[in-house]
Order: C-alpha cells, then sequence, then structure tokens
C-alpha cells in the first residue's frame, strides 16, 4: 500500500476528496462506520458532480427526452433511435473540456476515444465523428498551443481508429482562454435487436474485463473535472490519461464480433470514474450485488492498491457481464486482436460491492443508498446582467468591405486548414464532407438511408439570454439538418457551464436549459443523451475567476430516407435565389456588431419557434421533392455572408438585386435573423406562391451564375477574392 | 476477378476496399487475417489496404511487413502474384521491400486529407490500363506519411525504368514537386504511386477506392479497379 | 543484459522534424544551435550474460525491424 492510502479516514481527508461534511456524514450513515480508503474514495467519485450531476440533475429531468423514434433515451451510454429499416442510430457528445487545457493532444484524444466507447459498446459500429470546439482569444499566445494540440489530438486518434471525422464547429472568445472546451460527439449505426444495455443480470455471472492494462493514469480525473482551475491544474499534469488508439481500434473490433454472438448480458465502457462507476453502475441499475476481485485484474504497473484500480482512468477498457457458459467463446474472440481478458468477479444477490484484494476486503458498500442518496443540490440562482442595449449604428465600411472582413474573421473564417487534418472519408460513406452542406452527411452502408449530423450553439447569445440562447442552439441545430433536406430526430446536448456555486452561472443553466427544453418541444427533438461539464472556470493572477460563456452544444441527428436527395451549399448556374423566412434587420450580437464596430450589446436575435417550425417543414419538404436544388441557413453573418459560402462551396458566382426592403444595407444583408433559409430553385415566381400558400416569407435576392459574387451596386468580388480571404486565418495563426 | 484483402490488426480501410472491389467485380472479396499463413486458392489480386496497422508504431508498416502472412506474400509476388498496396498499404511494401523507397512523414509535419490530383505516367499496366497516359484524375488522399524517398540512384532507375506510376500535379497535369499546393506530403519528383519492375505490384498514397460512386463525389477512382478486372479476367 | 538502439535518420535525408525544432529553438532565442536531427531510441532487456552477443542480437532486431536501413542508420550499445 501507498503511504497515501494508509492515511486515517475522517472528515479532512473526505474534503480533499471534494466531498462537503454534509456528504461525508451521509457516508457514515450508509456505512455505520468510518469507511475504509478505497470506500472514501468509490464515494467521492460515484458522488461527484461528474457522475453524479448533483448540480444538474434536478433540472436535466425537465427536458423532452420520448417520441415514438426514440427507443432509449438518457441513462444509457448513449442515446437510440430509430432510423428505419430495423436499423437504430446510437450517439452522444461528451466534453474533455479540463484535461484539454492541461495536455491539449492527449486530453482531445482521449475524448474522441471516450465517446467512441460509450457509442460501440451499445452494439453500434461507430460511422462518424463531430467535435464542437472553442478556444480563447486568437492573440493569446496560449490559444495557439492549444488548438495545435487540441486538433492533432482528434485526429490522430479518430484517424487511427478509421471512424471518419465529419463535421463540428469551432468558436473563438477570450472567455475561453484558460478553460478550452472539447466536445467530442460519435454516432454509430446498430441493428435495432442487437443493442446492448448496461444493466447487470444473473446472479453468479461473470464480470469480465476486456482492453488495455491498468495504470495510475488520471486518478481523480472525475473529481478534478468537477473543480476550478488554478495554477496547481498544469501541476496535476501526471494524472493525465494517454490514448492509444490502436487499442480503440481492436477493441470496437472485438466488441462487435462478441456482440453478434448472444454471450454478452451487459456492458460498458470503463469511462470517469473507471472501474468504480462502470461496475458501481451495471450492478446498481440491474438491482444485484457485485464482487471483484482486483488481483485478477490486468495490472501495467508495479504494487496497485485497490484505492488506485478502482479510481484509474486508464484508457480503452470495458467490462462485460457474460452468461455463465460463453467465457472461453469471448476469450477466444480477445485472443484473436491481441487484448486483454479476465474474469475478475461475478455478480451476487447482496445488493452490495465487494472490493477484494490480496485476500482481504478493501470496500463493501451498499449499492442501493450509493445511488439513491447521491446528494441533489437546488443551487441558489440570480439573473445574469443584461448586455448594453445597443447604440445607433452608423455603418463606417459599406457592405462589401464588412463582407471581407467577416468572412475572414476568426468565427467565419474556412475551418479547411482544421477538417482537413481530420480523415474525413474512412468508411467510403461521406456524401457531403466538412463545409459542403449545413449538415454533414453519411450513408448508412448497405441501405439508401442517410444521416444528417451536426453541432452549433451561439454562446455569444447564450451570454445575453441564456434561455433565448438554449432554445436557438436547438433550433440551429434542427434548421441545419433541414437544409439538407432530412427529417431532424433528435439531439444530444453537452452542457459546458461556469460554476454553479456561482449563483449567475446557475442562473443561466437553469435558463439554458429552459430554453433548450422550449425548442425541443416546439420542435419535436428530443433530447436522448448529454453530458454536463460544470465549473468552467478561469482563475486570473488577481485570484478573481471568469466563468467561460454558457455554452450548451447541441450535437443533432436527422435521417434521410434516400440520401440521393441530400442538397448542399453548391449552386449551379442559372437558378433564383431565394430568401425564405422573415427579415427584421436584428444586428444586436451578431458578427457584424462585433466585428465592424466592437460592440458586443443589444439583444439576440429573437426566435419565434412556430416559424421556425413552419419555415424548416416548408424547405424540407421542397428539397425532398427536388424543388430545391441548394439550400444554406442563414446564421453568424446574416445573409451575404451565406451567400458568399454558396458562391464559395461551388462554382457558380452570384449576382445579387438589391433588396428594396427599406431597411439601412447592413441591417439587411448582415443582420442574424433566425428560421431563414437561402435557396436555389429553378423557378423562383413558383417558390414564391408555394411560400404565400404556406405562410412563410420569401423574397427574392438574385440569380446563380458568372464568376464571382456581384452585390446590388454592380460591384463584383472575384470567387479567387473571397476564397483567399476566406483561407487566410488560420494558416496565418497556426503555420508561422 | 477473385480478389483478396489482407487484414492487419489496426487495418482501416479495408471495408472502402471492399465496396469498391465488389462494385465493379460484383463479388465479395475474401478478407484474409494477418496471422494466416496461406493466401486463399486462385486469388487474382491481393490487396493491402489503408489504415493505421499496429498503430504505426515503430515506422509505418514496419511490423506489418513481418506478419506471418506476408511470407505467403513473397512467395505470391515470386510468382508473379498481382498486388496493390494502397496509403499503409504501400508502406507496408516498402517495409517488406517489395517496392523500393519509403515513406517519411509529411513535409508539412500534419496529416493531410484532402482531395489530390494524380497524373498517369504510363497506361499499358494492368492498374493504369483504363487511363491513358498523361491522365489526370482527382481521389481522395489522407495520411501522415505519404512523403517518398528513396536513394538519387533507386529514384533514377525508377524513372529510367518507367516504374513512377502515380504523381502529384496540378488539376491540368502541370508538375511542380517544389510547390507544397501541387506536392502536398513533399515526395521527391511528386511521386504518389510505383510499380515494381514486373509491373505486377502497385503501391500508391492516395485513396481512388473513396472515389468510386457519385453519391460521395465521383468515380474518378473507378478506372484502377475496372481496369484490373479486365487485365486480371479478361 | 539492457541494450539501447539509437536509430537516426541517414545522413542527408530530410528531417522535417528535426528541421521544426530547429526552427522552434531558434525562436526561443537558442541561436547557436546549428542543425537539428530527432531519430528514436529503443531500449531492451536481452536475456544474456555476453555483452558482445547481446549487441550482437540488438544488431539483428535492428536490421530485422527496428530501423529501416532504406532512410535510417543505427547504433547500438550495451549499457547494463
Amino acid at each position: 500500500m501507498s503511504a497515501k492510502a494508509q492515511r486515517p479516514v475522517d472528515e479532512a481527508l473526505a474534503r480533499e476528496f471534494g466531498l462537503t461534511a454534509e456528504e461525508y456524514g451521509n457516508v457514515l450513515s450508509i456505512m455505520g462506520r468510518t469507511p475504509t480508503f478505497t470506500e472514501l474514495g468509490i464515494f467521492s467519485v460515484m458522488w461527484s458532480e461528474h457522475c453524479s450531476y448533483k448540480s444538474s440533475r434536478a433540472f436535466l429531468k425537465t427536458l423532452p427526452t420520448k417520441a415514438p423514434w426514440v427507443i432509449h433515451g438518457p441513462g444509457e451510454n448513449a442515446g437510440v433511435v430509430d432510423i428505419g429499416q430495423g436499423l437504430a442510430a446510437i450517439f452522444k457528445m461528451e466534453s474533455h473540456n479540463h484535461p484539454s487545457f492541461i495536455e491539449p493532444y492527449q486530453g482531445a484524444a482521449t475524448g474522441v476515444g471516450g465517446i467512441l466507447r460509450d457509442v460501440f459498446t451499445m452494439g453500434a459500429r461507430p460511422v462518424a465523428n463531430l467535435n464542437a470546439l472553442r478556444f480563447g482569444d486568437p492573440n493569446n499566445p496560449q490559444t495557439r498551443r492549444i488548438v495545435d494540440g487540441v486538433v492533432r489530438g482528434v485526429g490522430g486518434y479518430g484517424n487511427c481508429v478509421g471512424v471518419p471525422t465529419v463535421g463540428g464547429e469551432i468558436n473563438f472568445h477570450p472567455a475561453y482562454d484558460g478553460n478550452p472546451l472539447v466536445n467530442a460527439m460519435t454516432v454509430g449505426v446498430a441493428r435495432q435487436d442487437r443493442i446492448f444495455l448496461s444493466a447487470a443480470a444473473g446472479i453468479g455471472n461473470p464480470v469480465i474485463y476486456v482492453g488495455s492494462k491498468t495504470g495510475r493514469d488520471g486518478i481523480h480525473g472525475a473529481t478534478m473535472s468537477s473543480s476550478e482551475f488554478d495554477e496547481d491544474a498544469l501541476a496535476k499534469r501526471p494524472t493525465v490519461q494517454v490514448g492509444d488508439p490502436f487499442v480503440e481500434k481492436l477493441l470496437i473490433e472485438a466488441c462487435l464480433e462478441l456482440m453478434a454472438t448472444d454471450a454478452i448480458v451487459a456492458i460498458q465502457d470503463m469511462g470517469a470514474a473507471g472501474l468504480t462507476s462502470s461496475s458501481v453502475e451495471m450492478a446498481g441499475k440491474g438491482g444485484v450485488g457485485i464482487d471483484l476481485d482486483l488481483d485478477n485484474v490486468p495490472q501495467r504497473e508495479r504494487g496497485m492498491t485497490a484505492y488506485e484500480m478502482m479510481l484509474s482512468e486508464s484508457q480503452e477498457r470495458m467490462l462485460i457481464v457474460l452468461r455463465p457458459d460463453r467465457t472461453e467463446q469471448a476469450r477466444a474472440i480477445f485472443d484473436k486482436w491481441e487484448l486483454d481478458f479476465a474474469v475478475i468477479g461475478h455478480l451476487t444477490d447482496t445488493g452490495n460491492i465487494v472490493i477484494r484484494h490480496k485476500g482481504e476486503i478493501e470496500a463493501e458498500i451498499p449499492l442501493a443508498p450509493l445511488a439513491d442518496q447521491a446528494p441533489v443540490y437546488h443551487r441558489p440562482t440570480a439573473p445574469a446582467q443584461k448586455p448594453q442595449p445597443m447604440e445607433p449604428i452608423i455603418d463606417p465600411v459599406g457592405i462589401e468591405q464588412a463582407l471581407i472582413r467577416l468572412i475572414g474573421c476568426p468565427d467565419l473564417a474556412s475551418r479547411a486548414w482544421v477538417y482537413n487534418q481530420y480523415d474525413s472519408t474512412v468508411g467510403g460513406q461521406t456524401v457531403r464532407r466538412p463545409g459542403a452542406a449545413d449538415a454533414a452527411i453519411v450513408k448508412v452502408e448497405d441501405t439508401d438511408l442517410g444521416l444528417a449530423l451536426t453541432t452549433d450553439c451561439t454562446p455569444r447569445y447564450c451570454r445575453a439570454d441564456a434561455r433565448l440562447g438554449g432554445a436557438q442552439a436547438v433550433a440551429e441545430a434542427w434548421r441545419n439538418i433541414t437544409a439538407t433536406g432530412a427529417r431532424p430526430l433528435a439531439v444530444t446536448d453537452n452542457l459546458n457551464f461556469g460554476s454553479p456555486e456561482k449563483p449567475e452561472v446557475m442562473g443561466q443553466f437553469v435558463d439554458a436549459i429552459a430554453g433548450m427544453g422550449d425548442a425541443c418541444r416546439a420542435l419535436d427533438f428530443p433530447v436522448v443523451s448529454g453530458n454536463v461539464s460544470l465549473y468552467n472556470e478561469t482563475r486570473a493572477p488577481d485570484g478573481t475567476s471568469q466563468s467561460i460563456l454558457p455554452t450548451p452544444a447541441i450535437g443533432g441527428l436527422g435521417v434521410l430516407e434516400d440520401v440521393r436527395t441530400a442538397v448542399g451549399l453548391e449552386m449551379p448556374d442559372g437558378c433564383d435565389i431565394m430568401l425564405l423566412g422573415e427579415t427584421k434587420g436584428q444586428l444586436g450580437q451578431s458578427i457584424w456588431l462585433r466585428e465592424i464596430l466592437g460592440s458586443q450589446d443589444g439583444e439576440p436575435p429573437t426566435l419565434d419557434l412556430a416559424a421556425e417550425r413552419r419555415n424548416g417543414d416548408f424547405v424540407r419538404g421542397l428539397i425532398q421533392n427536388g424543388t430545391v436544388i441548394a439550400c444554406h441557413d442563414v446564421a453568424d453573418g446574416g445573409i451575404l455572408v451565406a451567400v458568399a459560402e454558396m458562391v464559395m462551396a461551388g462554382q457558380a458566382g452570384c449576382v445579387l438585386e438589391s433588396p428594396q426592403s427599406g431597411m439601412r444595407p447592413e441591417a439587411f444583408w448582415f443582420g442574424e435573423d433566425q428560421s431563414r433559409y437561402i435557396v436555389a430553385v429553378r423557378d423562383g415566381q413558383a417558390l414564391a406562391d408555394l411560400a404565400a400558400a404556406a405562410g412563410v416569407p420569401c423574397r427574392r435576392l438574385g440569380r446563380s451564375g458568372g464568376e464571382g459574387l456581384t452585390l446590388p451596386n454592380g460591384s463584383t468580388i472575384s470567387k479567387a477574392r473571397l476564397v483567399a480571404v476566406h483561407t487566410e486565418f488560420f494558416p496565418r495563426l497556426m503555420d508561422r | 476477378m477473385k480478389a483478396a484483402i489482407v487484414v492487419f490488426p489496426g487495418t482501416n480501410r479495408e471495408r472502402d476496399m471492399a465496396i469498391a472491389l465488389r462494385g465493379v467485380t460484383g463479388q465479395a472479396p475474401v478478407m484474409v487475417w494477418h496471422r494466416d499463413t496461406a493466401l486463399p486458392a486462385g486469388v487474382d489480386l491481393v490487396v493491402l489496404p489503408g489504415g493505421f496497422s499496429y498503430g504505426d508504431y515503430l515506422r509505418c508498416g514496419a511490423m506489418a511487413a513481418h506478419a506471418p502472412i506476408m511470407t505467403a506474400i513473397r512467395e505470391y509476388a515470386n510468382r508473379g502474384g498481382h498486388i496493390l498496396g494502397v496509403c499503409n498499404g504501400f508502406q507496408i511494401l516498402t517495409e517488406a521491400q517489395l517496392l523500393p523507397g519509403a515513406l517519411l512523414r509529411n513535409a508539412a509535419l500534419r496529416f493531410l486529407s484532402q482531395d489530390c490530383f494524380l497524373r498517369v505516367e504510363r497506361d499499358d499496366t494492368p492498374f493504369t490500363r483504363h487511363w491513358a497516359k498523361g491522365d489526370v484524375f482527382r481521389t481522395p488522399m489522407a495520411h501522415g506519411d505519404g512523403n517518398y524517398i528513396a536513394e538519387a540512384e533507386t529514384i533514377r532507375a525508377l524513372e529510367d525504368s518507367g516504374r513512377v506510376a502515380f504523381r502529384y500535379v496540378a488539376e491540368n497535369g502541370r508538375m511542380d514537386a517544389g510547390d507544397p499546393q501541387l506536392n502536398p506530403n513533399g515526395s521527391m519528383n511528386a511521386i504518389a504511386g510505383v510499380f515494381s519492375e514486373n509491373l505486377r505490384i502497385c503501391g500508391m498514397m492516395p485513396h481512388p477506392e473513396d472515389l468510386v460512386d457519385p453519391l460521395m463525389g465521383g468515380e474518378d477512382g473507378k478506372p484502377l479497379f475496372t481496369g484490373l478486372v479486365e487485365a486480371l479476367v479478361g | 543484459m539492457k541494450v539501447r538502439v539509437t536509430v537516426m535518420l541517414k545522413e542527408g535525408v530530410l528531417d522535417p522534424q528535426g528541421k521544426a525544432v530547429e526552427h522552434a529553438l531558434h525562436v526561443l532565442d537558442f541561436g547557436n544551435v546549428g542543425e537539428v536531427r530527432i531519430g528514436r531510441v529503443i531500449e531492451l532487456e536481452v536475456d544474456e550474460t555476453d555483452r558482445e552477443r547481446a549487441r550482437a542480437q540488438a544488431d539483428a532486431m535492428a536490421r530485422a525491424l527496428l530501423a529501416n536501413l532504406v532512410i535510417e542508420d543505427f547504433v547500438t550499445e550495451v549499457i547494463g
């Protein structure tokens, strides 16, 4: 035993492990005695924010999670939805924010590895990865290091396991300077009759450990990710887990091979809090007990204690409950793939978890109270500060100059430098690569089905109005899926916020969830999985701590019954370019206001969920029947940025006409009014007639054709110039 | 055409390759495991697909080059068998010294996943017969170590004997090995693929198997496979 | 015995990693750094009591697998 393990267990030690005095009191009453060191470790990780969701659980329960097509909602390793033909899409998004600040490469890489396991543990072959990344100010020298490491880490892991990285998003803001966000999403496909769950069953059934050996990696990672950053964080570097994508690839293949048999009763990956959370959750969900003998755990380091093995976060490991007579069949599969395979315990009828090591009982905890008496907090909330009202606007540059500045700014510049480091084609099913459509399109192998995948959130809107921002994130995901012609099915959420102990942050959290719930209900777009990351704070040298922008990242999934009907941004020549949805010219919180006037003032654009649904359903129908040939939603930067993106995506240029809108040009062209789409159609008048009948505002913007983007004043910006400006930012930042 | 695809631990483009081959032959290729010691009887083509065999640890392809199946593949090559190695498969073939040269890290030290243009350097081989010499085709590339290098005399011998299969070029066919836009990984003489002396083994870095379907963006890679079928089964 | 195998790119083979590190060192004001080259060090436990035999085995391993003689050179040394 290490010296640390011999320390007496008391309230002071409990505090070091992250338990409050009250929580430690509950531990004592559950145990009826002083817990052992290992037991205290188990309580502390199971009751950490990361594993217990103690600050968020009460609010998460308010989100809609059901729809006729939802097969499994939150509570499993990932969400499962029916995509037709007896198949299911299984998906989830999860954060790896704190590890990515400490060691960007490994933090991001293990984030990708962890979310992949959440998906293939349910029986799905992973078919796509996405990632939502938020970095600090590009001018901060730390940012470059973090971007470089995170991008290499995402690519290094995803490329090696052979799952295409097809989409995602990147924002920059000084609020993420000391606390970047790395939210990784994986989507897999499984047969509906071959979905594997985590509830253990069958007294006496063997408990199997497979994958990599256990080392002292990341011990107390789960509690670290629930505490604020300070200068010590960098000193905690040795606890960073290191990923091995090669082993993960073998683990995927071995697990899928085993899943093709009927040997598995239950399976779960060892993620945060490793062996502890997997064994406790599997047995707890099944209402059974579990006995583990740690002598049988494959170990990479010498002299590991029970405490260390139970809390290790070594990567690429899974826990499986097998049917009694299938151990040798399973062992042969893992031998073939050269992975460790060990029987480390069995299920019991005691309702307890019992941990044995070297002949001693190191822990014996009743599972029901460990789960049922986990703390739940209703922390105080306070209204967030409202943004300043906008000053009267004077456009100092005109629309041409503004467009050039916007498409080159960090938040709108081309991400090609990033996604060209991610293998987006492996698997041979990628129908629309990153940037080619509003959502990535991946064909489901051996069918005509397509999946439309996106991640979305506009943190600056969330800061200005968290409820609206939460709703907008969901609506934008729905809109991006719709803009490809796909039917939006469900979302996974990754809720990144500051410290819940700050009332205004807790207020943002509660409001954002309320807004998400509004949008999910209005759009029939339920939440089926997710993850909460709190305590995203950066401590300044003066001791104050700054929270990140509230960032409820939404991962959306939609389905195309015939993937060939999907459309992207690329327009053919000779189409009418039409705008659907109402334009009011709202510039509050817009990119234009920030980049041109340096202002972060004003209310974010309003969101009418009934109009969102009406406009979206209208557009989707016209894509599916072939009327709409190209489509792009209007988002950051407004109409003119969206049109420029369509020009850059293909061969055809675009000639814009004077809008005759009666509003100021910058408000019309750069306002960020929601629920709008730009579409290319053969007959604009016919579209206008259909839109009028459907109650959808419609106006003509111009016509596709020519070599570049021609503005209403007749000035043409060549496509080459647009592309040059658009692609300058990342190489200039990163390759210097 | 009876094709076999060799799968090593860490191979990850075997499914892409199988789809491409099935698309032109109508027949699913046989998957051969790295620990097997024999190839299936009567195979017309052996393919070493892309991926990260053994995690690309040590050097890309180094450990796979010593896998048990490689003995059978060597014998197959000695008997005049046809072998295609793509990406990691190309790296394995060089490590096994079935093809000359080596693949170093990309010149810019970053993984590159993008479309590139390849120029066909000769059209009288089973791999290139459905193109004409000088044809340029688009294909995805996705690798971190594709920077082709060999000793000067090896390069000279390759060039003199017409054993360069493909080169990285501009869309209009212009080659400039010094321009990272045109020769993205920095390969010597912009070499993207090479042949063995008997022209029956071909290794290349980019992935024509990922561009054989208009739905995925085009069919530019398909002539490789249709040409092989015609050459090997007539 | 413990044998250390050091594998380096051959003289004349461009080493982009070395170049990048050289550049980074210059940025950090280590202006007197000349050429930087990056290699790989492999330590092997060889079940052998004779130094020469241990080294000969490591040589054989380097030739067979640890180094690619097309682009790399290697040096072996017994270190314990």
